[in-house]
């Protein structure tokens, strides 16, 4: 498998570390009324989908770059590699 | 000797005469000759005996598919089992040994298996081996060990060497059959940048093995011919002997390249290449092979396909029999019968199974249209056919064509499905393949030669194109459509005795059918009930013909019927050869610490901690027993100072404006009001709100913070926090970086470390407790400029400091420290003393933060601080965490002092039985205590910080212990802390 890093370019998966769903890095809020579910479903549920996921990928024998890995999972295509912190940026998240 | 089946033609070296022994007999063979060709050539018709059965067994087909010659080759620690004979190329001095049989090969004594069949048919094991079940060990399970397999492993470690490599290309072409070259010349000339893998020693496919011509030469000379045009091409990379064996995301293929399998010895070079090769299109080229028809008694010596048959006459000048019967359900059959008669061969008979006009005449030969073989006599060769209309024809080999399959298996690796085609009753491949593989010739289909070349042309072509290469339009090189017809037709139902599907793992005709009686009608049931299709050959004869039985079995279609799925490798692939260089000591780094040759020098005795070499002790003149070094560790440490090399934690750099607060997020407890030139503990959790690993982090300026992690946690716990960092808080200023190896770090413990320190640290420094108190920290120099830290710290509980240098000093500063120590009697303690020192302090380590441990189980409920936002301080309020009857880490000391105690052992009530329902904790970490006099341990238990004084049994079923021992305080050592803060 290849990941086309965005700042690197292509790279052999072997050089990276795989985590799971982006949707990791909506983190909630830990002040919300109801962080106490929130923190449950951010920690445990995820959807399974048979087609485009997305998913987090970290190039830990390289520049350590996080990345946000959009992946089919019936053809392994993979039609897109961000850095983690640009979509988290874009999400909003910040300090 | 003389090769009695050696006839005329050929592309053998007749000039170089090559001896092997098979089974301790000499032969002669030629060079280019595979095994098989050469035993074909000295008559040596019987070579091994089958799976189940043992029943005689001979050459079946010319390739990679042979289900039936497998041999040993090779002796000693290179011994080899199973290796197939028809791709083994002949070297001199080849030794070769049949297999799977217990006594000599032509009397075996495991033939009895023969007689006993009625009672070995399809699922056997699961209905055999069921009562008594006290048989199940003892008899049952030596009886199938010993009968199982075929050839056997030396049981001695592989001496050969193995390597790995990547390659990557434009365009991959697998096969160099008139496809493969024509794919290759295609694209080759347009200057892509083309791969050309084989799995034979000559490339050129069936071209070698027929005769038929391509353009105006032979087929084998035009193959000669591009072959070398290609190899003068600089961007075309020939790998014969290289067999592309899986087919993989992203146009990654697996390839295994055998280097020196063909020669006597590897000389120390490699004899296996894994090649990962990186492709942008590749083009399968791998060709077709020819199935059986199944009657009674076809798996006889003797008995090949026909394809085979004539590849043995044309390509090696080697003739399977002197009078060679066909039975054919195709066209193609009836070559072998003209190829054959060409040279001389006695034909007596063509047999095809079609009622329809003669396709020629053969001289010479009984013509039967609309013909069957029955039953084949001969136990150890073919020596007569029996016809279904009773004619008996002698012959000493029968040539059988059941068609051609093509070899879609590449196509199916990432989980496609071939598709049926019925005017050539086929699997081809299906519509859809792996990323940027396309498939040429035989192997998609095209099963006549002209066919096949134009198909590899234009899939080089386009491939050369999409790649960016400008292609000069050029025409595929002209030859005939040889006649194809074919009919589908699987086996002689009129044959008595049993008729033979998959000849490697003895399944019949009658297998099948019981299997979907038994209501084992899905392919993949009936490939597991049968073992059809398992083992080396993958069922590459096999499949097809059963998966026509059982859709005629079961009234279904074939394509209904549909195919188990192929997986990688296309052949056996030795484990060696994924190994690769990474075994023993290879198999991953070794991680020396900065003080390792220092200690080595002082005889230590060294232990794995992950990668890390660590010294557990240091033995001294007299100790006969671990435990006296040990305990004189750690008694001369608490005595006076003993010093420990601590580099192999864990540290990561921690700077920027926001580093406070982002320390303040991932550990549990405070650490944004940490003061500079302070140390504080910290212990983080996973999100999850279980501890996840702890440390020490020191606050160096403002901004610059130096955290520990400990050792075995230390690249998680780094790819964790550049999570935090880049995806949760990506707007904070701090960055992170690794910096374990570049500081030794040695621990100073004992009421003289200070003593000791004063000696090295530079006169400047203030170190007296007023100015360099318990958990301060600070930026120092030694032994007169080198830069260092120091922390004052402690695991040991023991006044301590930790002493870090750039690690290049480290050596010297563990010598420095030795030198200076003497007059305190210094002693180096390894990581045995101390274990045994944290354990007497109650400090967590490892064997306590197992990822099921929450803060509160340890004792530290009350440093996650509920007024701040840090990683896993939400979970960690989950009910179920927070139970009454919830774990703590306590104490333990055995009631009769003089016991040992074991970790692992489980708590139980006293009068309590040793169950699971009655289980109320663990015992983590064990020690016998020096300073104590008796053995103490930590452990988690139920209610524990309330149980102090109630005496539970720590029972150990493993073991067959059962201890008394008291509930007590983790502490074991100055409870109140008062020696670290000396």
């Amino acid at each position: 498998m290849i990941i086309n890093h965005p700042l690197l370019g292509p790279r052999d998966a072997a050089e990276f570390v795989y985590l799971g769903d982006a949707s990791l890095i909506d983190r909630p809020d830990w002040q919300s009324d109801t962080a106490a579910d929130d923190f449950y479903e951010y920690q445990y549920l995820r959807d399974n989908p048979a087609g485009e996921t997305r998913e987090l990928w970290f190039h830990e024998q390289g520049d350590r770059s996080w990345l946000v890995v959009t992946r089919n999972t019936l053809t392994h295509e993979i039609t897109k590699v961000e850095l983690a912190r640009d979509v988290a940026l874009a999400a909003g998240r910040d300090r | 000797m003389s090769q009695p089946y050696r006839i005329v033609g050929g592309l053998v070296g007749r000039e170089n005469l090559v001896s092997f022994r098979f089974n301790g007999k000499r032969f002669q063979g030629y060079r280019g000759d595979t095994l098989a060709a050469a035993l074909i050539a000295n008559g040596q018709r019987l070579v091994g005996r089958s799976f189940k059965y043992h029943r005689p067994r001979g050459i079946f087909s010319a390739g990679s598919e042979e289900p039936n010659a497998m041999v040993q080759l090779r002796h000693g620690a290179h011994l080899e089992p199973n290796t197939r004979a028809t791709v083994t190329e002949l070297y001199n001095g080849l030794e070769a040994t049949s297999q799977n049989h217990r006594g000599s090969l032509e009397f075996d004594l495991m033939a009895v298996n023969d007689l006993l069949s009625p009672f070995l048919s399809a699922g056997f094991y699961y209905k055999t081996f069921m009562w008594p079940k006290s048989f199940w060990e003892k008899v049952y399970e030596p009886a199938i060990r010993a009968s199982a397999g075929l050839g056997r492993l030396s049981g001695e470690e592989d001496p050969d060497s193995y390597d790995k490599g990547f390659l990557h290309c434009d365009v991959l072409v697998i096969g160099s059959g008139p496809a493969g070259l024509a794919a290759a010349l295609a694209a080759g000339r347009a200057g892509a940048r083309v791969i050309l893998a084989d799995e034979d020693f000559l490339l050129g496919g069936r071209l070698n093995a027929e005769t038929l011509a391509v353009e105006d030469m032979s087929g084998a000379g035009w193959a000669a011919q591009t072959a070398q045009e290609l190899a003068g091409l600089p961007n075309v990379r020939m790998m014969p002997r290289t067999t592309v064996y899986g087919a993989y995301d992203h146009g990654i293929y697996g390839a295994l390249e055998r280097r020196t399998d063909h020669l006597a010895t590897s000389a120390g070079k490699p004899r296996q290449v894994l090649w990962r090769i990186y492709s942008k299109r590749a083009i399968l080229c791998a060709g077709a092979t020819e199935r059986p028809i199944a009657f009674g008694n076809n798996d006889r010596p003797g008995v090949m396909l026909a394809g085979s048959v004539r590849a043995y006459v044309n390509r090696w000048g080697a003739t399977p029999g002197r009078r060679v019967a066909v039975f054919t359900s195709n066209d193609d059959g009836w070559r072998t019968a003209q190829d054959l008669s060409a040279k001389g061969i006695e034909i007596t008979a063509v047999i095809d199974s079609r009622d329809k006009p003669a396709l020629a005449s053969v001289p010479g030969a009984a013509i039967v249209m609309g013909g069957r073989v029955i039953d084949v006599a001969g136990r150890k060769g073919v020596t007569a056919i029996k016809l279904a209309k009773g004619q008996t024809i002698e012959t000493d080999c029968l040539a059988v064509s059941g068609g051609w399959n093509p070899n879609v298996h590449l196509t199916c690796h990432q989980r496609s499905f071939p598709k049926w085609r019925d005017d050539i009753a086929a699997f081809i491949p299906g519509d859809e393949m792996p990323v940027g593989l396309t498939v040429a010739g035989a192997a998609n289909g095209a099963l006549s030669l002209g066919a096949a070349l134009i198909q590899g042309t234009e899939a080089g072509h386009i491939a050369a194109t999409d790649t960016g290469h400008t292609a000069t339009s050029i025409t595929p090189p002209w030859a005939e459509d040889e006649p194809r017809d074919t009919a589908a037709f699987w086996h002689v139902g009129e044959s008595k005795a049993r008729a033979w599907l998959d000849l490697q793992n003895d399944v019949t005709v009658k297998d099948v059918r019981q299997a979907g009686e038994e209501g084992f009608r899905s392919v993949e049931h009936l490939k597991r009930y049968t073992t059809l299709g398992m083992a080396t050959d993958q069922g590459k004869t096999a499949n097809v013909g059963a998966l026509a039985i059982m859709a005629e079995a079961t009234g279904k279609s074939i394509p209904e019927t549909g195919t188990t799925i192929f997986r990688p490798p296309y052949t056996p692939v030795a484990i060696g050869a994924f190994a690769g260089r990474s075994r023993g000591k290879a198999f991953r780094p070794t991680r020396l610490t900065p003080s390792h040759k220092w200690a080595e020098e002082q005889k230590a005795v060294f232990v794995d901690a992950g990668m890390w070499l660590r010294a557990q002790w240091f033995p001294r003149a007299g100790e006969t027993h671990w435990r006296q070094s040990v305990d004189r560790e750690v008694l001369q440490t608490r005595a006076s100072v003993g010093v420990c090399d601590v580099t192999t934690l864990g540290k990561i750099d921690v700077q920027g404006r926001d580093a406070a607060e982002f320390l303040n997020r991932v550990y549990a407890n405070g650490f944004a009001k940490l003061p500079v030139g302070k140390v504080r503990y910290g212990l983080m959790l996973r999100e999850d709100g279980m501890a996840m690993d702890d440390g020490t982090t020191a606050r160096l300026s403002e901004t610059h913070f130096v955290m520990t992690t400990t050792t075995a946690n230390a690249v998680g716990v780094f790819r964790h926090m550049e999570f935090c960092r880049q995806c949760l808080w990506p707007g904070m200023d701090v960055h992170l970086i690794s910096v374990t190896e570049q500081w030794a770090q040695i621990a100073v413990a004992g009421p003289n470390s200070r003593a000791l320190l004063q000696k090295i640290v530079d006169d400047s420094h203030d170190l007296s407790n007023e100015a360099f108190p318990f958990m301060a920290c600070g930026e120092v120099t030694l032994c007169g400029g080198v830069p260092g830290r120091l922390f004052r710290i402690s695991f040991s509980g023991e006044l301590a400091y930790e002493v870090a240098v750039p690690a290049r000093y480290g050596d010297a500063l563990m010598r420095a420290l030795m030198k200076a120590g003497e007059a305190y009697d210094v002693v180096a303690y390894g990581t045995e003393a101390l274990g045994v020192m944290r354990v007497e302090k109650g400090h967590a380590a490892g064997n306590e933060l197992i990822g099921q441990t929450t803060a509160r189980d340890l004792g530290m409920g009350r440093m996650v601080s509920k007024k701040k936002d840090s990683i896993g301080s939400i979970l960690s309020e989950r009910d179920a965490l927070n139970r009454e009857d919830g774990l703590a880490l306590v104490g333990f000391v055995p009631v009769d002092r003089s016991e040992g105690l074991n970790s692992g052992a489980h708590f139980v009530s006293p009068g309590k039985e040793v169950t699971t329902e009655n289980d109320e904790g663990w015992m983590t970490s064990v020690a016998f205590s020096p300073s104590l006099g008796h053995s103490i341990g930590l452990g988690f238990i139920k209610r524990g910080a309330s149980r102090i004084g109630e005496t539970v049994i720590a029972a150990d079923p493993v073991r067959d212990r059962k201890v008394e021992v008291e509930i007590v305080s983790p502490h074991f050592i100055d409870p109140e802390g008062e020696r670290l803060r000396a």
